[in-house]
């Protein structure tokens, strides 16, 4: 079986004082290539801390981590930057575009870091906005759309370099739940149609129950692990 | 690379208009101390300028030939005679030289029916003289001195009130001669002069040189050469050729001849130096912490962009790209500014409000504003180059965020 993300005895401590806190203790996990995986827990649980140690944005204390294979707790800081332009997409609860950037050009954006021919990014970017129903609203600046539009924009630039692996957190937080449902849809359709890996941290029910993989995290360690066809 | 620099460019320039009030009062800055840069270094140039030439005007010349003890002690024992004739041809053909003059000064008095003042009378060659210093412009009264038998004289017109005295009356003036003798002889005003400094118009009398060597019994001496130069470049090279043509004589150069000027344009000099670091630091201030606190203000954008993958040093770049052009469009409307008021004080800045205050400090009633293309580089390349290096901090402040931390700051 192929895997996308693999996390060995991963564990991230805090110090406050004298006392430590264990935002992850000896986490365990594989993620499967092609899933549709929700890390679902309360708060201070440890999903964002294990999402962003997978996405390299921040380092564990202890364990592995290996994302396609490739040992992510060990690299550079210049690798794990390449990494994140080339094999990750994220998805965060707001503040997810580039103010200054119209919903076509924050697309093209990672495309642009990563050395695209301008004609190729830009006949990319037509279609995924398309794709996730923004199409006409090329132009407009993250201020001219609403939140659910904003948040699929941000779901278009993670899907459209192809990336291996979307790290989304949180991604229904501010949205109101049709606009969420709407939102959901389209990500499972992405995930259906390109076989990217989603893995979802939230608190939301209706987020979990399009997950095809259900992870329960609490105080930093894995409790319930559930697959559903 | 180019696409990239294309990206940094384009997020730099859209970021300097997210907060327009803060990017105006910044911009404004700049371009004011662009403006004063500019401007105070033409202010400073033009008073420099004024004072130099007036001096270079007022007899000094660019150059002058004295027999060598006659600058520690101006007597008429220390005269010379007329130039050989090698020194005369070079004169006479140099093409760097526009004109010079053979000269008797000496110290004298002078007494009208009422007052009496001591002044330097100056024996001079009135057609040579025309081309080499200011008096014939500025013999406002009467006329001016015909050859050098000339029994004339010519006064100041500050000098001819302190005398009570005018055009046509006689005045008489006094010297030790050759033989340390008063020798004294009767003159009628043919002229009055205005120039530009009282203090000018209070130390000289003009009369006709052979005159003058007549009645010193000085036979054909003179006292000085005074030469005029094509511009100030050249001074060096001409003394060097006429110290070669005549050895045994005393020939300085006008920043010799009179060290104050020189020292004076020294500190000026240092002065614009210490303006346009004073005015720089003032406006560096100013934005550094401008873009501080645009970088504190986006440190969510900055963990957004590394999650993204853009490496520091790109996201460097963008706040540099942010400063550039900050202190480009700054520049260009401080140059601009700049550019308009020295138009509009083309004919300088009138002062004649402060003329008294002004006189003391050896300036006339207006004032050339005189730019230099050397001040104006020097101004926009520290702005720039300084602009750029003050931007260095809050660029690297914005490239040294940890992504996690950023994209979770509230």
């Amino acid at each position: 079986m192929e895997y996308t993300v693999v996390c060995k005895q991963l564990s991230k401590l805090y110090h406050q004082g004298d006392v430590t806190i264990a935002a992850l203790n000896k986490v365990d996990l594989q993620i499967q290539k092609g899933g549709f995986v929700c890390l679902s827990g309360p708060s201070g649980s440890g999903k964002t801390t294990l999402l962003n140690m997978i996405g390299g944005l921040d380092h564990p204390t202890s364990g592995e981590i290996h994302v396609d294979g490739k040992r992510v707790d060990q690299m550079s800081k210049a690798d794990m930057a390449e990494m994140r332009l080339r094999q990750l997409g994220f998805v965060f609860q707001a503040y997810n575009l580039i103010p200054v950037l119209s919903a076509h050009e924050n697309v093209e954006f990672v495309m642009q870091l990563q050395g695209m021919d301008k004609k190729t990014r830009a006949d990319k970017a037509r279609a995924i906005l398309k794709e996730v129903g923004l199409e006409g609203m090329e132009r407009r600046r993250p201020a001219e759309l609403s939140g659910g539009q904003q948040q699929r924009v941000a779901v278009a630039r993670a899907m459209v370099s192809g990336p291996s692996l979307i790290l989304a957190d949180e991604p229904t937080a501010n949205l109101d739940s049709v606009t969420a449902e709407m939102l959901l849809q389209m990500m499972r359709r992405l995930n259906d149609v390109h076989g990217t890996t989603f893995l979802i941290s939230t608190h939301d029910k209706l987020v979990m129950s399009y997950a095809k993989r259900l992870i329960g995290l609490h105080d930093g360690e894995i409790v319930d692990d559930e697959r559903r066809n | 690379m180019v696409d990239y620099l294309k990206l940094l460019l384009a997020l730099g320039w859209r970021n300097l208009w997210r907060n327009r009030r803060r990017t105006f009062v910044i911009l404004f800055a700049i371009a004011l101390g662009v403006w004063s840069m500019v401007t105070m270094a033409a202010f400073m140039r033009g008073i420099i300028h004024q004072v130099v030439n007036d001096a270079i005007n007022n007899l000094t010349g660019h150059i002058q030939i004295h027999a060598p003890q006659y600058r520690d002690d101006p007597v008429i024992e220390h005269s010379m005679t007329l130039p050989s004739a090698a020194l005369q041809e070079l004169l006479q053909k140099n093409e760097k030289i526009i004109a010079w003059s053979a000269r008797v000064r000496v110290p004298a008095v002078i007494a009208s029916e009422r007052e009496s003042s001591g002044v330097t009378l100056v024996g001079i060659d009135p057609s040579r003289e025309k081309t080499l210093s200011f008096l014939f412009e500025a013999t406002k009264k009467g006329r001016y001195l015909k050859d050098v038998e000339d029994k004339g004289v010519i006064i100041g017109r500050k000098l001819a009130e302190r005398l009570q005295t005018g055009v046509g009356k006689r005045i008489v003036l006094m010297s030790q001669d050759r033989n340390n003798e008063i020798a004294d002889r009767g003159f009628r005003i043919v002229g009055i002069f205005d120039a530009t400094l009282e203090s000018t118009e209070l130390a000289y009398v003009f009369v006709g040189r052979s005159v003058v060597q007549k009645m010193l019994g000085m036979g054909q001496d003179i006292s000085e050469i005074g030469i005029k130069t094509r511009d100030r470049e050249v001074v060096d090279a001409v003394t060097a050729k006429l110290r070669q043509a005549a050895p045994r004589l005393d020939i300085q150069p006008w920043n010799v001849l009179q060290p104050l000027l020189q020292a004076r344009v020294t500190i000026n000099n240092g002065f614009t130096i210490i303006w346009f670091v004073v005015v720089f630091v003032a406006m560096g201030f100013g934005l550094v912490n401008t873009l501080l606190m645009a970088v504190f203000e986006r440190t969510r954008e900055f963990g957004l962009f590394q999650a993204l993958g853009m490496r520091p040093r790109f996201i460097l770049g963008q706040v540099m790209c942010e400063a550039f052009f900050l202190l480009l469009i700054g520049l260009a409307i401080g140059n601009l500014l700049s550019l308009l008021t020295l138009q509009i004080y083309s004919d300088g800045i009138d002062v004649s409000g402060l003329a008294k205050g002004a006189q003391m400090i050896g300036l006339s009633n207006v004032i050339p504003l005189t730019s230099q293309l050397n001040d104006v580089v020097v101004a926009n390349a520290l702005v720039i180059g300084l602009g750029l290096l003050a931007s260095f901090y809050p660029a690297w402040r914005a490239a040294r965020y940890v992504p996690v931390e950023a994209i979770t700051r509230t």
